[in-house]
C-alpha cells in the first residue's frame, strides 16, 4: 500500500513539473484529516479476489432461486424435447413419425405411454408405439403435441422479443424526450390499448394467415400488439432514471440523445425489461393458444396447442388424453415462464424477499453451494463495508445491490 | 375533562402513571388548571402559563429517563451477518441533550431504532433498553405502540417525508392524540393549534387547514416537532433533525428545541454529524465509530479535549471559517489584458424555469466573472438559484435574458458540433456520489467516457490517461475494473473528480461536491480538490451551502438570495467582513464545533437578530 501511494506521488509531481511549483502537497496537518478516508483506499487496496458487477450480482440471486431454477431446467427439457423429437425446419428427429400422416388407429387411439411398473401391477415402463395416442385419423398425438410445443416455444420467443424491442424503444424515447413526443407516443399506445387485445390479434392473425408462411408472420403481429405494458413501464423507470446526476454528467459532457438513452437509461432498466419480457412471453403463449382455439390462429394440418384443444373439448370425457397432453403443456409452460420471471424479479430486487432468500440459502439449489461458498468468501470483504449503509439506517432507500425499485409495480 | 384521563391503565403502567397523570387539564378557553390524580411528584409543574397542552416532567431525581445498557445489535443479511451495533451503554436523564455523534455507517440510528423497538424484522437486538421505568427490549408489538409517541417521540431528519402530503397539517398532529386516547374532536384541535403556536407557527387557527405543502422547510420541521410533543412524551429522538435545512433555519429549530426542552424537561437524543450543532445543543458527546462507542462524557471534555484519536480527527475535519486550504492563484484579468477572456462571464443572467406552460423567473439580473484559473464560490439557501446557474453554465438549462458567455461563446446558442466541442472544455462534478456514477459502468469505462463520447485517443491512451487520473486523486488503479457500489462515498466522488478532468477542461463546475460526504471524508476530498486545482488551474464555479468550505477554497465568493445577487467579492471580505444584512445573518447561524464560543456565537446571533427587529425563533 505505502509503495503504491509512494508512486502515487511521484506521477504527481512528475505530472505537475512542468506547468508550476506544486504547493508541497497538503500539509502535515491536511494528510492528519486525509486518515480516515485513507482507512478505506487502504481497505480498498487490500481487496482482491473477482469484482461482481450488478449482473452477476442478479445472477448469483437468481441461481438461489428454487422455483425459478426448477421452472428453468423444465422449460430447456421440454425446448429439447420438443425440438429434437420430430426435428425443426427439414432437420429429422428422432421420432419416426410425422404430425402430418395418419396410419391405422390401433385400440381406440388409446396412448401407449405407460409409467407404472410392473412390479407394482402395472405394465411396465415403456414408450410403446403411440405415447400419446393417436387422433381421429390415426395421426400419431404425441407428433402432434410435440409440433404445437414447437410452434408455442417459437410463438413465445418471437413475441417476447418483439414486443420487448419495441416496447423498451418506445418508453425509453418517450420517457427521455417527454414534450411532445412523449404525447405522441403514449397517446399511440393509449390507441392500442383501448382496442380489446383478443380482437384485435384475431383480425391481423386473419390477414397473417393469408400469407401461408407459417407461423412467424402471426408471431410478429402478436409483438406489435404485445408492446404497450412494457413501454409504460420503461417510460415511468426514464423519468426517474433521466433526473439522475449521472445522466446530467453525461448530457453535460456532450453525450448524443442515442447514447445517454443506449448506454446509461436502457442498461439500468434492465430488471424492468427482462421480467416484463418473461411474462409478456407467458401471456402471449395464452394468447396464441387463445387465438388458435377460436379459428384465427394457427390452421390445420399445422398443429398448435390451442388448435388440438379446441379440436377435441368434445372427445374430453371419451379420450381424455387428447385435451390432456396439450392443456398438461400450455400449463407446464406458462406456468415455467412465470416463476422464472418471478425469480427474475426478487433477482433483481432483494428487497422484496429478503426472508424467503434467507430460507432458500439455507437449502441451497442445485448442489451449486459449493461456488456459492467462494462467492460468498469473495464478496465478503466487499459487503463488511458496503452493507454498513442498508444496516446503519433501515430508513434508507440506498441499497447497494438493487436494480430498479419495484421492477413489476402496475404491471401485475 | 383531564387530559390524561383516558390513558390506558395496565399494570406495567402503574409506575409513571403517578406522575403522569398529574397533568393539566385545559378547559375551552386554553387556560391550565394544575389538578393532580396521584401523589404530586417533585419538579413538576405546568410547562407555561397559558399552555395545558403538554406538562413538564419530574426530574426523577438523577436518575435516567432512557437508557441503553449493553446495546448490540445485528442485521441478517444476504451475505451474513453484520454487526452494527456493539455492546453500546449510555443514559439520557430527563432535561438532558444527549449527541450521538459519528459518520454514516457508525451505528447511531440503529442505536436509536432500538428505544422505539423501530428495527426492522431482519435485525436482533442483545442487552436492554430503558425507557422510565419500562424495558423496551422486553415489550411486545402492543407495549411498543403504546409507548411510541406517548412516552419516546421521534423527530425525522426530511420534514417533506416525514409528513403525510394528502393529510392537512390539523389531521396529523390530532392522529397521535387520537390514539393515545387523550383527546378527540374539538377539544384535539384546540390543543393542535396550541401546539403549533408553542413551535411558533404564528395564526395557528388557521394553517392548521393547511397542507404540508403550504409550509415552508423549516415550518415543516416545526411541525414535526409539534407532532412529537404532542402527547407529552418524556423523551424525544431527534434524528439528524436539521441536516436537511437551511443553515439559518437550522440555527432556529434548534432554538425552539432547546427552549422546548427547557420548559418541558424532556431528555433529548439528538443524533448527528454536524459537530457545530453538537457543540451548540447537547450536554453530554457519545462518538460512535463502527458500532462502538468509543468516546463519551460532557460536551466541553469531549470537544475541546477530546481523548480518543477518532474524536481528535473526526474534530480537526471539520472546516471552520478561516482555516485555508492552498490552491493556485489566479492570473488576474486587469484592463491592460483585455484580449485575455473571461472563463465564465455573465452579465445580466435571468433564467426561468417553465412549468405547464407558465415561466417561473428564478434567476434574476446576476453578474459575474470567472477568471482562468479563479474559483468563484457560489453561496446561498437552498431556492436560493445557485444550482440553476451551475446548470446553466453547463448548457442544461436556456438562459432567459442577459448573457452567459464560457470563453466568450454562449453555449446554448452553438450549433450541434460547436457545443459539443465547448463541452469538451467543461467538467462538471456533481452533489450525489451515489446518482452521479452510473451503477452499470466500471470505473474504467466512468472515467474515460467523455474520451469515449469526444473520439479522444484509443483505448489504450484512454486508460493510460484513467490511470493517470486515478493516481492523482489517489486511488490505486486496480480500481478501474470494479463498480461504483464497490466503492465508498468520498471514493465515489474522487472519481467524480478525475471523470471530471479526463479531458482537461478549461472550467469545472463543482455542484455541492462535497455535501454529501461525512466531514472527515470532505476534508480529504477538498483537500484533493485545491491541490487538483494548484496542479491543473482550472476556473471553477464551486457552488455550496457551507461557508467554510467555500471560505477554505474560493478565491471570490458570490452570494446570492432568491436568485438575486446580495454580495459579491474576495473571499476575505466578504466572509470575514460581509457588508450585507443577509450575509451577516448567514455566517452567524453557522454553527461552530466548540461550545464556549458558539454560546458566544449564539448571544451574538441574538443580539444581531434582535438589532434587525426579529425574534430568534
Amino acid at each position: 500500500m505505502d509503495e503504491n501511494m509512494n508512486r502515487g506521488v511521484t506521477v504527481q509531481q512528475a505530472a505537475a513539473g512542468p506547468s508550476r511549483q506544486v504547493a508541497a502537497g497538503p500539509s502535515r496537518q491536511a494528510i492528519d484529516m486525509a486518515d480516515l478516508a485513507e482507512v478505506e483506499d487502504a481497505r480498498l487496496r487490500q481487496k482482491t479476489g473477482k469484482s461482481y458487477s450488478q449482473g452477476q450480482l442478479v445472477l448469483r440471486r437468481f441461481r438461489n432461486h428454487q422455483a425459478a431454477m426448477v421452472s428453468a431446467v423444465f422449460l430447456v427439457l421440454i425446448f429439447i424435447l420438443a425440438f429434437s423429437s420430430i426435428g425443426w425446419a427439414g432437420i429429422p428427429g428422432w421420432w419416426d413419425k410425422s404430425y402430418l400422416t395418419s396410419s391405422s388407429v390401433v385400440d381406440g387411439g388409446a396412448p401407449t405411454l405407460s409409467l407404472v411398473p410392473q412390479w407394482l401391477g402395472g405394465e411396465g415402463i415403456r414408450w410403446g408405439e403411440h405415447p400419446f395416442g393417436q387422433d381421429n385419423t390415426g395421426k400419431d398425438y404425441f407428433a402432434l403435441v410435440m409440433r404445437g410445443t414447437q410452434q408455442s416455444l417459437i410463438i413465445a420467443l418471437v413475441v417476447g422479443l418483439v414486443s420487448t424491442v419495441i416496447g423498451a424503444t418506445i418508453g425509453a424515447i418517450a420517457g427521455y424526450f417527454r414534450g411532445w413526443v412523449d404525447s405522441l407516443l403514449m397517446r399511440l399506445t393509449d390507441l392500442i390499448i383501448v382496442i380489446p387485445l383478443l380482437v384485435l390479434a384475431a383480425v391481423l392473425g386473419r390477414m397473417t394467415a393469408s400469407l401461408n408462411a407459417g407461423i412467424i408472420p402471426l408471431a410478429l403481429v402478436l409483438g406489435l400488439v404485445t408492446w404497450t405494458s412494457l413501454a409504460r413501464l420503461v417510460r415511468g423507470e426514464v423519468l426517474s432514471l433521466r433526473e439522475k446526476e449521472f445522466v446530467a454528467a453525461a448530457v453535460a459532457m456532450g453525450a448524443h440523445p442515442a447514447r445517454v438513452i443506449g448506454r446509461h437509461l436502457l442498461p439500468n432498466t434492465v430488471g424492468v425489461i427482462v421480467v416484463n419480457a418473461t411474462f409478456a412471453i407467458a401471456s402471449a403463449i395464452l394468447l396464441e393458444t387463445s387465438l388458435s382455439f377460436l379459428g384465427f390462429g394457427v390452421r390445420a394440418p399445422e398443429s398448435s396447442l390451442g388448435l388440438l384443444i379446441s379440436e377435441y373439448q368434445n372427445a374430453f370425457t371419451t379420450r381424455p388424453w387428447l385435451f390432456w397432453w396439450p392443456g398438461m403443456l400450455i400449463l407446464a409452460i406458462a406456468l415455467s415462464v412465470n416463476f422464472l420471471g418471478d425469480g427474475l424479479r426478487d433477482a433483481f430486487d432483494p428487497r422484496q424477499g429478503a426472508r424467503t432468500a434467507r430460507r432458500r440459502r439455507r437449502f441451497g439449489t442445485f448442489g451449486i453451494s459449493g461456488r456459492e461458498k467462494a462467492l460468498d468468501a469473495a464478496t465478503a470483504g466487499t459487503t463488511a463495508t458496503a452493507t454498513d449503509g442498508p444496516a446503519e439506517s433501515p430508513r434508507d432507500d440506498e441499497t447497494p445491490f438493487t436494480g430498479p425499485a419495484d421492477p413489476l409495480g402496475p404491471g401485475r | 375533562m383531564s387530559i390524561f384521563g383516558r390513558r390506558n391503565n395496565e399494570g406495567d403502567d402503574a409506575g409513571r402513571a403517578g406522575s403522569r397523570r398529574a397533568g393539566t387539564a385545559g378547559d375551552g378557553a386554553g387556560t391550565a388548571t394544575g389538578r393532580s390524580a396521584g401523589p404530586p411528584s417533585s419538579g413538576f409543574s405546568p410547562a407555561t402559563g397559558s399552555l395545558g397542552v403538554v406538562q413538564r416532567h419530574p426530574d426523577r431525581d438523577g436518575r435516567p429517563i432512557l437508557s441503553f445498557q449493553d446495546v448490540s445489535v445485528t442485521f441478517d443479511t444476504e451475505f451474513g451477518q453484520v454487526e452494527a451495533v456493539k455492546r453500546v451503554s449510555f443514559d439520557i436523564r430527563p432535561g438532558e441533550v444527549v449527541a450521538l455523534v459519528g459518520e454514516s455507517g457508525s451505528g447511531k440510528s440503529v442505536t436509536s431504532a432500538t428505544a422505539m423497538g423501530l428495527l426492522p424484522g431482519n435485525a436482533s437486538v442483545s442487552g436492554t433498553v430503558t425507557l422510565g421505568d419500562r424495558e423496551v427490549t422486553a415489550l411486545d408489538d402492543a407495549g411498543l405502540r403504546r409507548i411510541r409517541g406517548m412516552h419516546a417521540a421521534m423527530v425525522f431528519q426530511e420534514p417533506m417525508t416525514a409528513l403525510n402530503p394528502v393529510l392537512t397539517v390539523g389531521d396529523q398532529l390530532t392522529e397521535a392524540l387520537n390514539l393515545h386516547g387523550i383527546a378527540f374532536g374539538t377539544e384535539a384541535d384546540r390543543r393542535a393549534e396550541e401546539l403549533l403556536e408553542l413551535v411558533g407557527i404564528p395564526d395557528a387557527r388557521n394553517r392548521l387547514k393547511q397542507y404540508p405543502h403550504q409550509f415552508s422547510g423549516g415550518q415543516r420541521q416545526r411541525i414535526v416537532i409539534a407532532m412529537a410533543i404532542s402527547c407529552s412524551p418524556e423523551v424525544i429522538i431527534a434524528d439528524e433533525p436539521t441536516t436537511a435545512l437551511d443553515v439559518t433555519v437550522q440555527a432556529e429549530i434548534l432554538e425552539l428545541l432547546r427552549s422546548l426542552k427547557n420548559q418541558l424537561n424532556t431528555g433529548i437524543l439528538l443524533i448527528t454529524h454536524n459537530m457545530g450543532v453538537v457543540a451548540d445543543m447537547a450536554d453530554r458527546v457519545c462518538v460512535m465509530l463502527r458500532g462502538e462507542l468509543v468516546e463519551s462524557g460532557e460536551v466541553h471534555q469531549v470537544i475541546q479535549n477530546p481523548q480518543h484519536p477518532y474524536t481528535q480527527r473526526l474534530l480537526a475535519s471539520v472546516p471552520r471559517l478561516g482555516a485555508e486550504l492552498e490552491v493556485a492563484e489566479p492570473e488576474p484579468v486587469t484592463e491592460t489584458q483585455t484580449r485575455v477572456s473571461y472563463a465564465i462571464q455573465s452579465e445580466g443572467m435571468c433564467i426561468e424555469y417553465e412549468h405547464r406552460g407558465r415561466k417561473n423567473r428564478v434567476v434574476h439580473d446576476v453578474d459575474f466573472t470567472v477568471s482562468p484559473g479563479e474559483i468563484l464560490g457560489l453561496v446561498g439557501e437552498s431556492g436560493s438559484g445557485k444550482s440553476t446557474i451551475a446548470k446553466a453554465v453547463l448548457g442544461l438549462l436556456p438562459v432567459a435574458q442577459g448573457s452567459l458567455k464560457i470563453h466568450g461563446e454562449d453555449l446554448t446558442r452553438l450549433a450541434g458540433g460547436a457545443a459539443r466541442r465547448m463541452r469538451k472544455r467543461i467538467g462538471v462534478v456533481f452533489q450525489d456520489p451515489a446518482a452521479s456514477l452510473d451503477p452499470r459502468f466500471p470505473i474504467g469505462d466512468v472515467i474515460t467516457e467523455p474520451m469515449v463520447i469526444h473520439r479522444v485517443g484509443n483505448r489504450a491512451s484512454q486508460m493510460a490517461r484513467a490511470y493517470e487520473l486515478l493516481d492523482a486523486v489517489k486511488l490505486p488503479r486496480s480500481v478501474v475494473n470494479r463498480y461504483p457500489h464497490e466503492l465508498s462515498g468520498g471514493q465515489r466522488q474522487r472519481i467524480s473528480i478525475a471523470r471530471a478532468l479526463t479531458l482537461d477542461p478549461e472550467v469545472l463546475i463543482a455542484d455541492e461536491p462535497t455535501s454529501a460526504l461525512d466531514v472527515s471524508v470532505q476534508a480529504a476530498v477538498l483537500d484533493m480538490f485545491a491541490e487538483l486545482q494548484s496542479r491543473y488551474e482550472f476556473a471553477c464555479l464551486f457552488v455550496s451551502h457551507d461557508l467554510a468550505v467555500v471560505d477554505m477554497l474560493a478565491h471570490r465568493v458570490l452570494v446570492l438570495k432568491d436568485g438575486r445577487e446580495v454580495e459579491q467579492g474576495p473571499t476575505a471580505d466578504v466572509l470575514h467582513h460581509p457588508t450585507q444584512d443577509y450575509t451577516k445573518r448567514l455566517l452567524a447561524a453557522a454553527p461552530v464545533p466548540d461550545p464556549d464560543e458558539q454560546l458566544t456565537k449564539r448571544t451574538e446571533r441574538r443580539q444581531l437578530l434582535q438589532s434587525l427587529g426579529e425574534t430568534p425563533y
